[in-house]
């Protein structure tokens, strides 16, 4: 409505007020409409909302088991270090995930800084209800795009696997327990390649439909680019808002940051990764997985978005895990020592 | 809508328009999602590995491996390729073999092959030796200038004069770099102003193109935008290109940038060589095949093979007795599933 004002000030003022200028003020208010709807597209969100995975995914994909003390201290630490969302651990059977075995015990050791949410994974019935007696307050469930991922993943087809999720999404509502749906290889599957856009916007408006709160699409192999990525992002937010989109960028091909960096562009404003990279990719020995939260705030502080994290303490949570973990961070980032 | 006669707020009402152009609502729903961006169809690619990325590999290089290096990539589609550079050998031992690098690659004839010459005495040689192109290298700090070439931004200025002369009434085109564009590792930002004072000059003395190098890496798309904006003013997107460093994960995301403001010719090396001489350790240059996965996934056209890329990538990297820095080379090694799954991008 303003942007029609707008023309209708300029045009009309001054000049008499006739049937000529109503029909042109027409056409050019669809234009100036047009005009401003474009523009608006390339305006970035003030605010991006980071969803630290490092502790879950990322050490879920680690090799090393790393001992709960030095989960607890890492999980504290980036409490320290400003993030709002910090996926704690995973209630699934210790016999698939032994990393995540100690969940329980995680659960209950850290120190919950107010302000903070600590989302952990349930992939049924049973993980919820072990996730809220250890005192969960928010839960996530897991989909897939693609039904053979689906089924390598978790023995089960899409479908029934959102049936599952229902069971979950439904006691986690009767239970006031918000919950936060993943979508994975939005991208691009292991197994079938190419995955349809249509495909993955149905199975978020499923999830979103039961009652997620905020969807997380996951190119889970990283072979994304930005092309595929905004092609995805259309296909979906035709079915759910854009404000419940989270994008879940893998680095496996150095993609991450500009797949992020056009998901900004297109109204996401929630982003996943992981503290020093942590988390190869399953399906590439020794290729990277996970985007490194440090290189995530890096370009968002540069483009002057708020994420409210310390960087430096952030950092410092990196080097620890990474200490703990012996390994090198895969943040470059981190991996910067100016010698100057 | 104030004081307008209700027949004109009925006309102008967006309701009214909505019913007159149904497909206004769900175009301007599309359009806040959809990309706004136009892309350039085509990216010239400038391949920097065999100069700005050996140079700064710590390893001294064998003439015979620099040479088989630019004639594997030669055979990749690659449409520049710089070659070698005609410095003094006292400052840039790497460099040392430039004459005998020009002179024994095989030149394809849909390949150029610039070489540095920051003065009048190094583009003599290059010419003697059978240069066909050169480029030189200016400052957007002065810091960075005296402490690189020992002279004001100034002084570096009037020296590539004279050579641009020469190179003109010689007909070889010069291509103009202007480091620190983003950051300088002593002053710190860099105005954008004066990267566009300095791109202005080069470009006007005769550079037919300047390739606009994040040196240190620091810049991320905020300060892209903002430094293109500035130096778009002075010189046609059509003459720029953006030279990126990977030092802090930013290059892809700032080439992007780039893209979307209409820059169409982006410096990379082959499997990332060159690493940051101012962060042990850390990264330097882009790597060529991380770009070109981006660009072929985007439908860019490039013309480069990235396959050939990745294999000349591999033998440098033998040669160097080190890893790759490219992640695409790192995804498709052996015993990938990667390498199966070439169908959705390559």
């Amino acid at each position: 409505m303003a942007a029609v004002m707008r023309f209708v000030k300029r045009s009309c003022f001054g000049s008499r007020m006739g049937l000529q200028c109503l029909s042109l003020s027409r056409s050019a208010a669809v234009a100036k409409l047009v005009q401003d709807g474009a523009s608006a597209g390339k305006t970035l969100p003030e605010r991006v909302k980071i969803v630290e995975v490092g502790p879950r995914d990322g050490l879920q994909n680690e090799k090393t088991v790393v001992p709960s003390e030095v989960k607890i201290h890492l999980i504290d630490m980036l409490s320290e270090a400003g993030l709002s969302v910090i996926e704690a651990t995973s209630f699934v059977s210790p016999k698939w995930v032994p990393q995540m075995a100690d969940q329980v015990e995680v659960m209950m050791g850290i120190h919950r800084r107010p302000g903070v949410s600590y989302p952990v994974l349930t992939p049924n019935l049973k993980g919820f209800l072990a996730a809220v007696n250890a005192g969960a307050a928010e839960v996530a469930i897991f989909g897939a795009a693609s039904e053979l991922f689906s089924k390598k993943n978790i023995n089960c087809s899409v479908d029934e696997s959102l049936q599952r999720f229902e069971v979950v999404t439904k006691a986690a509502k009767e239970a006031g327990v918000p919950v936060r749906g993943y979508v994975s290889c939005v991208l691009g599957c292991p197994y079938e390649g190419k995955v349809s856009p249509d495909k993955v916007a149905q199975v978020a408006k499923r999830l979103y439909s039961m009652g997620c709160y905020e969807i997380s699409l996951g190119d889970t192999i990283g072979v994304g680019t930005p092309g595929g990525m905004t092609e995805m992002l259309q296909a979906v937010s035709r079915e759910v808002p854009v404000n419940a989109l989270a994008v879940h960028c893998h680095d496996t091909y150095g993609q991450a940051l500009a797949n992020i960096l056009i998901a900004l562009q297109m109204g996401i404003s929630v982003v996943d990764s992981s503290v020093a990279g942590l988390g190869g990719c399953p399906y590439a020995q020794g290729a990277s997985g996970n985007v490194a939260t440090e290189d995530v705030v890096y370009m968002l502080h540069g483009l002057g978005i708020q994420t409210g994290v310390d960087l430096p303490k952030l950092m410092d949570a990196g080097a620890f895990i990474c200490r703990s973990l012996n390994k090198k961070t895969s943040s470059k980032v981190a991996q910067v020592t100016c010698k100057l | 809508m104030g004081n307008f006669p209700t027949t004109v707020k009925h006309c102008l009402s967006y309701e009214e328009l909505i019913q007159d152009y149904p497909w206004l609502a769900r175009w301007l729903q599309e359009e806040k999602l959809a990309l706004t961006h136009e892309y350039p169809e085509y990216v010239k690619i400038v391949e920097v590995g065999p100069r700005d990325g050996l140079q700064n590999e710590k390893e001294m290089v064998p003439t015979g491996v620099k040479i088989q290096l630019i004639d594997m990539l030669s055979e990749t589609g690659l449409p520049v390729i710089e070659a070698t550079s005609f410095v003094s050998s006292k400052w840039v031992p790497q460099m040392a073999d430039h004459t005998e690098v020009l002179q024994a690659i095989h030149r394809s004839s849909h390949v150029r092959y610039p070489v540095l010459t920051p003065n009048m005495h190094g583009f003599q040689d290059a010419v003697a030796a059978g240069a066909t192109e050169v480029a030189v290298f200016g400052s957007a700090s002065e810091t960075f200038s005296r402490k690189n070439i020992n002279c004001s931004i100034d002084e570096s200025i009037l020296r590539f004069e004279e050579v641009i002369c020469t190179a003109k009434q010689r007909q070889i085109p010069v291509r103009g770099y202007v480091s620190c564009a983003l950051g300088c590792p002593y002053e710190g930002p860099i105005e954008s102003t004066k990267v566009a004072e300095v791109v202005k000059r080069l470009y006007e003395l005769g550079c037919y193109e300047v390739s606009l190098g994040d040196t240190i890496g620091v810049g991320t798309p905020g300060s892209m935008a903002k430094m293109l904006h500035s130096v778009k003013k002075e010189v046609p997107s059509s003459a720029l290109a953006v030279h990126c460093h990977d030092t802090y994960g930013q290059a892809l995301a700032n080439i992007l940038t780039a893209l979307q403001m209409g820059i169409c010719t982006v410096d990379s090396s082959v499997a990332g060589l060159g690493g940051c001489p101012y962060a042990q350790g850390a990264s330097g240059n882009v790597s060529t095949e991380d770009v070109l996965y981006m660009l072929h996934g985007m439908g860019i056209k490039t013309g480069v093979d990235l396959s050939k890329v990745i294999e000349a990538g591999d033998f440098i990297c033998k040669a160097l007795n080190r890893k790759t820095n490219s992640k695409v080379a790192q995804a498709r090694g052996d015993n990938s599933m990667h390498c199966r799954m070439k169908k959705i991008n390559t």
